[in-house]
């Protein structure tokens, strides 16, 4: 069911946008994997299959993407997800993603739940620890479409452990060129080390994230 | 550092599988580009030596960007390419002034020998402004495996007085090539040509 064709990273330092050149430099990372769409070109109920065989192409990936950006895990702040879904397949081919993506890159920085639990869409009752007992407890923000070859596509990016922390909240452009063919998907992967260069709105900071609820 | 860089960005495009068939080894090429500030940007200048000068330090830096993101050693490069694009503000002589006196000697550095020379596109766009980076086989130009493009594309840049600089390496040919020609183990690598 998995056939992985291509894989794109894509790794970036933006010292400044013309304000003060930042002292280290914010590393963006994207990675892309460009794989056969094995329900392309009709409609097939039950599609849940590919979402348990993408599991470890997810766990590669986050792994592949963090040495790609050549940081340690302790040093990536935000995350995000995405997919473009080729012409002969649907959205929903991409929400396949939600899962597999979304925990691979979480239990890489240090997540401890217990993924099965989403998998089957029943995580129980959020933690409500006293202070930071693990990390990456913010929601995975992610963006999907159906494209053609060459299409892009925004991810967002949040704070690992707080969706609201303002600083945080970012977007990079991502795609890779020649995909998807109509029956291929492109399932992204993407990270940052930290907040936009010049982050001066206000807002929730990182530095005082509280509740540890993934929020705030 | 003589250029003022905004962004510097490495990718690399790894092809496993090319209709149906198996890629073996995987082929792979790294693009490795930088945003630059022009610093003749909305004025006539006789004078290019400041843009040549950012060219020599961007061939060694990105050409070793490229090598360092494909974890091979130098020697084990194939092919290569350039490519520049120009902001509004900017002329196509700049991009010219940044690839072609000075950036080749570096880059040959990075990738060990480099006898053959370096294909190039330039152009001048606005931002998201997509480039086809020409390739081709580092020490012997007529090896038809070889001729090949990689796209390159900043979502951001160029700002109008700004440039994307661009350098592309690869440890591989097309992922499927059967048109016949010249072949890599055939090579003399001596006149750059064949």
């Amino acid at each position: 069911m998995i056939e992985i064709l291509r894989v794109f990273t894509h790794v970036e330092d933006i010292h400044h946008e013309f304000g003060p050149v930042a002292a280290t430099p914010l590393r963006r990372g994207a990675i892309g994997a460009v794989l056969t769409n094995p329900f392309a070109g009709r409609y097939v109920q039950d599609i849940l299959p590919m979402m348990e065989a993408l599991q470890p192409v997810g766990i590669d990936m986050a792994q592949q993407l963090r040495a790609a950006m050549d940081v340690p895990v302790e040093r990536i702040e935000s995350y995000g997800k995405g997919a473009i879904v080729g012409a002969n397949g649907e959205l929903e081919h991409g929400a396949l993603w939600h899962v597999p993506g979304g925990y691979a890159m979480r239990e890489l920085l240090g997540w401890k739940g217990d993924r099965n639990a989403y998998v089957a869409g029943k995580p129980g009752a959020a933690p409500t620890p006293a202070g930071q007992t693990q990390n990456a407890l913010a929601i995975v923000p992610s963006t999907k479409k159906v494209g053609g070859p060459g299409a892009t596509l925004d991810v967002p990016l949040t704070h690992i452990n707080a969706s609201y922390v303002r600083g945080h909240f970012d977007a990079i452009e991502v795609r890779v060129p020649g995909a998807p063919l109509p029956d291929e998907i492109v399932f992204f992967l993407v990270m940052s080390t930290g907040a936009r260069v010049h982050s001066r709105v206000g807002g929730l900071k990182a530095e005082d994230i509280s509740k540890w609820d993934g929020l705030r | 550092m003589l250029a003022k860089i905004r962004k510097l960005i490495v990718q690399v495009d790894e092809t496993r599988i090319e209709m149906g068939r198996p890629v073996t080894p995987p082929t792979r090429r790294a693009l490795a580009m930088a945003v630059i500030e022009n610093p003749f940007a909305g004025r006539y200048e006789e004078k290019l030596d400041a843009l040549i000068a950012i060219g020599e330090e961007l061939g060694g830096l990105l050409g070793d960007k490229c090598v360092a993101a494909l974890g091979i050693a130098p020697g084990e490069a194939q092919s290569y390419g350039k490519a520049a694009i120009v902001g509004e503000a900017g002329e196509l002589e700049h991009a010219a002034a940044i690839l072609h006196p000075k950036l080749g000697a570096p880059l040959r550095k990075a990738v060990e020998n480099g006898a053959a020379l370096v294909p190039s596109a330039k152009k001048r766009g606005g931002l998201g402004c997509a480039i086809d980076v020409p390739l081709g086989h580092k020490d012997a130009a007529f090896v038809r495996s070889h001729f090949d493009a990689m796209e390159a594309r900043v979502s951001d840049a160029p700002r109008a007085n700004e440039i994307v600089v661009c350098v592309v390496v690869t440890d591989s040919g097309r992922p499927l090539p059967r048109i016949g020609g010249l072949q890599a183990h055939e090579i003399k690598g001596e006149d750059g040509l064949r």
